[in-house]
């Protein structure tokens, strides 16, 4: 009786193994996407922490724009199964300045969000389930802006492609996460520097919603790249969001301390 | 004047940071902001006082001035922060006042932090009544919600752990809650004269109030326990006749011990709150809980507005001797809507409805941002059904409007 079993084990392990056989031969997309993200979130190990001022400039559909200037520190989690920590300050418009947000990430539980209300100086856990809604009603979202984390998505590697002056691996990824608002997301990562250099966003629907694109690309600590103008068109509503990063600053000495609830309700 | 400030506040930094290799990092990174907002409010009454002496007026305007300098230095570890506060309302003298909001100098550690001179803060999760938050006094001629507060000059020290935060206030002097005067509408039968007021403790407001307080986030749990021992935050009133034959209403403000609990679990869409303090000092001890729920569906107005329905219920088991209040038995049930626009929509409105005597109060807020400058709020405050033992009754006839455009630099 045990030994059928056994066999049965046995030999349905050595089917499994010829199965995939051919396929490990050869690299299947969804391996070669994954080593092309592997290697994506390899070059950005270790850069501790950072910080950056943002101006975030929103355009509706009638080219009206208005302007918010935030500031956001983010410090890095070693451990990949956690996500990393931030603090954003807004300073502009004046009326919400002073206003914090401090964020521990996730990979695929919802993150952990306080709020901070400088007029009456409180600090509101609030339910960061709202992953696909706007950020502050601009085209990003918050799982747009969130810790991008290698285990949040499944990768799946689509073609090789000119973009611009750069070679770039079309990747196709799928979020791991609930309640998000995307069925996919196809990334172009130039294929030099493992750099994200645009992505389009699909709906609930499956219909492309937002292109996101990535240019002025600065090298930090002589490691890290970040993009200094992020550009997010809706498709749909033909809104748009350019972010403009400026003064940032690697390893400043940022630590777990400072990022507390306690530390944002001391924040301005 | 920028510059007079500034070297002001260098000067207060060259006193704080006595270490002269400190000061020369000091120096380099100073940074001095300045912002604030004017407004002007106009009240709409529907209907004329019901009080003798009241300004007849169905419009009431005022202008609102508050002004913001932060300064800091030791990349930010160091900071100095000053708003005064103004009001000037043509119609109510009472409710034309200044208050320094915040003037103190903070000190953040690795672990720690510190705060010197006056200030504000903030305990509790629930919407619709804030029972444990008690560190400042209210500036009553704000608002009918409370949320107004006077400044309280404190020694405020918090210490950070993997256990929790420990923090400690140690509070000098004593604010007086502000109160409208003759003229004014949403008061008290009797007028509040300030100038009688009494305390329990002979030192009266210079009697030393004392804070404690353990913040911890455990997963989803966010808790809070605290313990103030000191002069009671609101007032009992004595009637009594001024020579001239009119009757006022003397606050005294008594020495009380209060421990609280404040506790929110936040799981998804739902948000669980609850609020309880146990007070001694005021009649027989007693227990006071509130708590309730919010719910938010999400991406339910259009495409991206969220839609938070909030239910709370209101205990209070304080006797007759002490302070009245509203919540000694109530529901309320409310709805939020955060249309996550460029303009920061939002709309909370509301009931506060007394299960025993059916006495309703009924709140609308509503604020949209017009450029980067200019916001437009609105507040609905309708009072109905009081009976004349509820401390709403004199403001029976004082259901009104408030518009709010407020320029923001």
């Amino acid at each position: 009786m045990l030994n059928t079993h056994l066999r049965t084990l046995i030999l349905s392990s050595i089917a499994v193994t010829s199965l995939s056989l051919p396929v490990l031969a050869n690299t299947s997309p969804s391996e070669k996407g994954a080593e092309i993200a592997k290697e994506w979130d390899a070059r950005d190990k270790g850069f501790g922490d950072s910080s950056a001022n943002l101006e975030m400039v929103l355009e509706n559909r009638h080219g009206e724009k208005s302007t918010r200037v935030l500031r956001i520190k983010t410090l890095e989690m070693p451990d990949t199964n956690v996500g990393d920590k931030s603090l954003t300050i807004f300073s502009k418009p004046r009326d919400i300045k002073g206003t914090a947000f401090l964020s521990f990430a996730q990979i695929l539980e919802p993150d952990d969000q306080w709020l901070y209300l400088p007029a009456l100086k409180r600090v509101k856990k609030i339910s960061s389930k709202n992953k696909s809604g706007p950020f502050v009603g601009s085209e990003f979202s918050y799982e747009d802006l969130s810790a991008q984390e290698l285990k949040k998505y499944n990768y799946k590697w689509l073609n090789d492609e000119a973009c611009g002056e750069l070679q770039c691996s079309v990747l196709e990824q799928t979020p791991a996460y609930e309640n998000s608002g995307y069925t996919k997301m196809i990334v172009w990562y130039d294929t030099a520097e493992y750099r994200q250099q645009k992505i389009d966003y699909y709906d609930r629907k499956g219909a492309l919603l937002k292109t996101l694109k990535f240019t002025e690309y600065r090298q930090y600590l002589s490691k890290f790249w970040r993009a200094h103008n992020m550009y997010m068109v809706n498709h749909q509503t033909g809104k748009k969001t350019r972010l403009v990063y400026s003064d940032y600053a690697f390893q400043t000495g940022l630590k777990g301390s400072d990022l507390t609830k306690r530390k944002l309700s001391k924040v301005r | 004047m920028p510059r007079l400030l500034r070297s002001a506040m260098v000067g207060a930094a060259l006193i704080i940071n006595a270490v002269p290799a400190t000061f020369n990092t000091a120096l380099a990174d100073m940074n001095l902001d300045f912002s604030g907002f004017i407004a002007g409010d106009t009240r709409i009454f529907t209907e004329s006082p019901a009080l003798s002496g009241q300004n007849n007026a169905h419009l009431n305007p005022s202008t609102v001035v508050q002004l913001e300098w932060n300064f800091e230095w030791n990349e930010g570890a160091d900071r100095i922060d000053f708003i005064p506060f103004a009001r000037i309302d043509p119609q109510d003298d009472s409710r034309t006042h200044a208050d320094i909001r915040e003037l103190n100098y903070l000190h953040l550690g690795d672990d720690w932090d510190l705060t010197i001179g006056i200030d504000k803060v903030f305990w509790g999760v629930t919407e619709s009544r804030h029972l444990v938050d008690i560190i400042n006094q209210t500036d009553g001629v704000e608002d009918t919600d409370g949320e107004d507060k006077l400044g309280q000059p404190m020694i405020n020290l918090g210490l950070q752990s993997d256990y929790g935060d420990f923090i400690f206030f140690a509070m000098p002097y004593f604010r007086e809650r502000t109160f409208p005067g003759t003229d004014g509408r949403l008061r008290s039968p009797f007028v509040v004269d300030t100038d009688r007021t009494y305390y329990e403790s002979d030192l009266e407001e210079f009697h030393p109030d004392l804070a404690f307080r353990y913040a911890v986030v455990a997963g989803d749990w966010d808790i809070g326990l605290a313990h103030f021992y000191g002069t009671s935050r609101e007032a009992r009133f004595i009637p009594e006749v001024t020579g001239g034959g009119k009757t006022v209403l003397a606050p005294q403000y008594d020495i009380i011990n209060q421990s609280s609990i404040d506790v929110q679990a936040t799981y998804d869409e739902w948000l669980w709150k609850l609020e309880s303090i146990y007070r001694q000092g005021h009649g027989d001890d007693f227990v006071a809980v509130s708590g309730g729920l919010e719910y938010t569906f999400f991406g339910a107005i259009g495409d991206n507005g969220d839609l938070g329905v909030i239910a709370e219920f209101h205990y209070d088991g304080r006797d007759s001797t002490a302070p009245a209040t509203i919540f000694d038995n109530d529901l309320f049930l409310g709805f939020r809507a955060t249309l996550n626009d460029e303009a920061d929509t939002t709309f909370l409105a509301g009931v506060i409805w007394d299960t025993k005597t059916q006495a309703q109060s009924y709140t609308m807020e509503a604020t949209k941002r017009i450029n980067d400058n200019l916001t437009f709020e609105a507040e609905l405050r309708v009072f109905s059904n009081q009976p004349a033992t509820d401390p709403l009754y004199s403001a029976r006839d004082d259901d009104h409007l408030q518009v709010r455009i407020a320029y923001y630099f």
